[in-house]
């Protein structure tokens, strides 16, 4: 079980992607987009509050046209910093603005097992074993639901995903897919007991909640009154775009980036008008459509830069953002993945975002792949390495060593090289052997990350949960389940 | 003249441009043009000839999606003509098309939506969270050949079993041909729930339609 998470924070590089006149303009544009075209909010419940709150409101399209002045002045409602706790403080996860932290990927609908190697349709006990693996990653800081537990009733699938992940990890959990008041409220009533009292919840939030909005422009009916009931409950609340250039968002990146941010802002706003002061983020999966067969892509150069340009969005609003990286269309891990992977997750760090999203999953987010998630666990620690950039002091610049090595000799055995070997990074898949050695298995990375996988999975599982918990979660879940 | 008039009609529909397919349509009928002379000879080549360049290459999906709007707008136009003169333009099938219900994922089933209709279907697309009985009673209503239901989540793909009990119940089954798809669905799913087709992406929606038309006639 993990003591620590490996988070990027204090970055030395960072990324000009846009000015500040740039995210002004595109700031204007969204309000004017807001307050003329205006956002579907198709539930009476949201309606009213917009309502109340001086928004145009057309019951019938259910659109609602907010004004820029309006949308100001909740947001800055929000709180800036706060923290997603973790059961075990230790791995709690300040989102203060100086960290990046990485989760894993969600919500697959199938998995490579991890002994067979079939692709096959995904259960809870996957849900349990894959928390298990990345709960022993410091890389991974926290959870989504990496796949969906199939062989669970829809009604509580989500409610018994989250039991699988709080039985074997003390980590932070996010969830996607708690869409219905019902199980939203059940959830709820988990994550208090797991925190000792609806109070304690609100202090050390242990579960945060992500639902999406419909580009263009709209947002789904369940998703708002369930993210409503968990803004009252002082859960994190984010609301993700996923505006697609060419489909459902215009072609142009800037075009697409306003119809994103009119979608966020404005679910941000009516969290904000409900529950002012609630814990709520940004958060964001802008693609492009392949041109050619309309799929969803999940990587190439948009999404990189859409990666790296939200955060500067997000920080504008003062609000923490989690961003969808790692979430190549690669059928295995394999270069395309490596490539995907290792641009959308560079850019979005450059900008510092807060969450990064999410480790494990191939075929834009369809699969899991042990594999992948011990390779992108690998990508991060290259990210971490190299965010700390080149530090320039006395110490750094070795004047006394170089001076006495000289010319032609060696530091392999200098005393400054040795007190500073941690800083030089260690691969654990990538490949550094000689031709020869490798030519006696032609294994590598792929291999060696499911060895490690396996090795994980073949422990006894430590289950963390108290199992007096285990029997109330249980019994909440059946509650759901008889209706 | 009508030639020439024909031929515009085809290149505004390669081109792109739904408003003037519109309006050179209107022009031809105004000119006395048979509607079924303007379909046959103005707008189904334009619309063959787009699919030519899709396959090619050289159109892009938006390409591809505009003639064939241009296409069904100036079908619509051309429909009550139709009827007037007691003919009927034949598609090559009817298919009533949606989401099921709880499921709000749209893109990939207007995608398939769309591609049929550029190839000839007559296509009834219901929307996203189409509930099952009114996949039943569009099928009814329309006499449709063929249901499309699309599924995107692991939590709605079971309301494809759904509808296909309901047809059972409602004495439809026989009649209509049910081809299911969307990210979670295979193959295996398909026969499982006793789907006649299963299809990955639009190109083999049409394919697998257009064999289940074979199968029905
Ligand atoms: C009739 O015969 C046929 C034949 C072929 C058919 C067919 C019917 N239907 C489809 N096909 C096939 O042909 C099409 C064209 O080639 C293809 O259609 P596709 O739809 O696959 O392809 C489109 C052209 C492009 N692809 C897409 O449009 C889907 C892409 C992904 C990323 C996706 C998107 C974009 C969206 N989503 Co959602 N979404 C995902 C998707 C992951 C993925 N990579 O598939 C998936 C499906 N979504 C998921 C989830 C969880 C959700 N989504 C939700 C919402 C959304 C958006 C609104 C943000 C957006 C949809 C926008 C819209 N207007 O449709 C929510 C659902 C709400 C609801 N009640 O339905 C929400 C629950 C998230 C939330 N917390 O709100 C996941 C499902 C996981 C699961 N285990 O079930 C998911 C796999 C992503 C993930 N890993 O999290 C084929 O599937």
């Amino acid at each position: 079980m993990s003591t620590s998470v490996s988070s990027i924070s204090n970055p030395k590089l960072s990324l000009n992607i846009l000015t500040e006149g740039d995210i002004r303009q595109i700031h204007s544009a969204t309000l004017e987009v807001i307050e003329s075209v205006g956002v579907k909010f198709p539930s009476p419940k949201a309606l009213d509050i917009l309502k109340a709150h001086g928004a145009k409101v057309d019951h019938e399209t259910m659109v609602a046209r907010i004004s820029g002045d309006v949308i100001e002045t909740c947001l800055a409602k929000a709180p800036p910093i706060f923290t997603l706790a973790a059961i075990d403080p230790d791995l709690d996860l300040p989102l203060d603005g100086n960290h990046s932290y990485l989760g894993t990927d969600g919500c697959g609908v199938e998995i490579i097992d991890a002994f067979s190697g079939e692709c096959r349709r995904s259960n809870k006990q996957d849900v349990y074993d894959v928390a298990r693996v990345a709960d022993d990653l410091d890389a991974i800081a926290f959870h989504w639901v990496p796949i969906s537990a199939q062989d669970c009733p829809p009604e509580s699938r989500g409610l018994h995903e989250l039991e699988a992940i709080w039985t074997v990890s003390k980590k932070h959990a996010q969830t996607e897919t708690i869409l219905d008041e019902r199980q939203m409220r059940a959830a709820i009533e988990m994550a208090a007991l797991l925190a000792g009292g609806k109070g304690e919840l609100r202090k050390r939030p242990l579960l945060s909640i992500m639902q999406c909005t419909i580009s263009p422009l709209a947002h789904d009916t369940g998703s708002l009154e369930a993210g409503l009931i968990a803004a009252e409950a002082g859960l994190p609340v984010g609301f993700m775009t996923m505006a697609s250039c060419a489909s459902t968002g215009p072609t142009t990146l800037a075009g697409n980036l306003v119809v994103g941010n009119a979608e966020v802002i404005s679910a941000l706003a009516l969290m904000q008008m409900a529950y002012p002061g609630c814990p709520v983020y940004y958060a964001a999966a802008q693609t492009a459509m392949d041109l050619r067969t309309g799929a969803y892509t999940g990587g190439g150069p948009e999404d990189f830069l859409f990666g790296a340009a939200t955060n500067l969005l997000a920080d504008f609003y003062n609000v923490p953002l989690s961003m969808g990286a790692f979430a190549t269309g690669a059928k295995e891990p394999n270069w395309q993945a490596a490539v995907d992977n290792s641009f959308s997750s560079f850019m979005a760090v450059s900008t510092l975002s807060d969450m990064l999203l999410g480790a494990g999953l191939l075929h834009g987010s369809r699969i899991f792949s042990y594999e992948m998630l011990l390779m992108d666990a690998e990508i991060w620690s290259i990210l971490h390495a190299m965010f700390k950039g080149i530090d320039v002091n006395e110490e750094t610049l070795a004047l006394d060593a170089i001076r006495e090595v000289g010319p032609g000799g060696t530091f392999l055995t200098h005393s400054h090289t040795v007190e500073h070997l941690g800083q030089l990074w260690l691969p654990t898949l990538m490949d550094r052997r000689t031709y020869s050695a490798w030519q006696v298995k032609r294994d590598g990375a792929r291999e060696w990350a499911l060895s490690r996988a396996r090795q994980i999975l073949s422990q006894e599982p430590l289950e963390s949960l108290d199992p007096a918990l285990k029997i109330e979660f249980e019994k909440i879940i059946e509650t759901v389940e008889q209706g | 003249m009508s030639e020439d008039l024909l031929a515009e009609i085809t290149e505004s529909v390669i081109g792109g441009e739904p408003e003037t397919v519109i309006a050179l349509t209107r022009q031809a009928l105004e000119m006395g043009l048979e509607p079924m002379e303007i379909i046959n000879q103005g707008l189904v080549p334009g619309m063959d000839i787009a699919g030519e360049k899709f396959s090619r290459g050289e159109f892009f999906l938006p390409h591809l999606l505009i003639a064939a709007k241009g296409m069904q707008n100036a079908m619509e136009l051309l429909e009550p003509e139709l009827v007037a003169r007691k003919q009927t333009f034949k598609s090559v099938g009817t298919v009533v098309i949606g989401t099921v219900q709880g499921d709000i994922h749209e893109i990939g089933k207007s995608l398939v939506g769309t591609m049929l209709s550029a190839n000839g279907f007559k296509v009834h697309d219901l929307g996203v969270d189409v509930r099952i009985e009114n996949f039943v009673s569009k099928i009814e209503e329309t006499r449709a050949d063929i249901v499309g239901l699309s599924a995107l989540l692991t939590t709605t793909m079971i309301g494809q079993r759904e509808v296909i009990e309901a047809l059972v119940e409602a004495g439809l089954r026989d009649r209509v041909k049910v081809l299911v798809g969307g990210a979670p669905v295979s193959q295996s799913w398909a026969e499982e729930i006793g789907a006649d087709g299963y299809a990955e992406d639009a190109t083999g929606a049409i394919q697998v339609a257009q064999k289940l038309m074979g199968a029905k006639s």
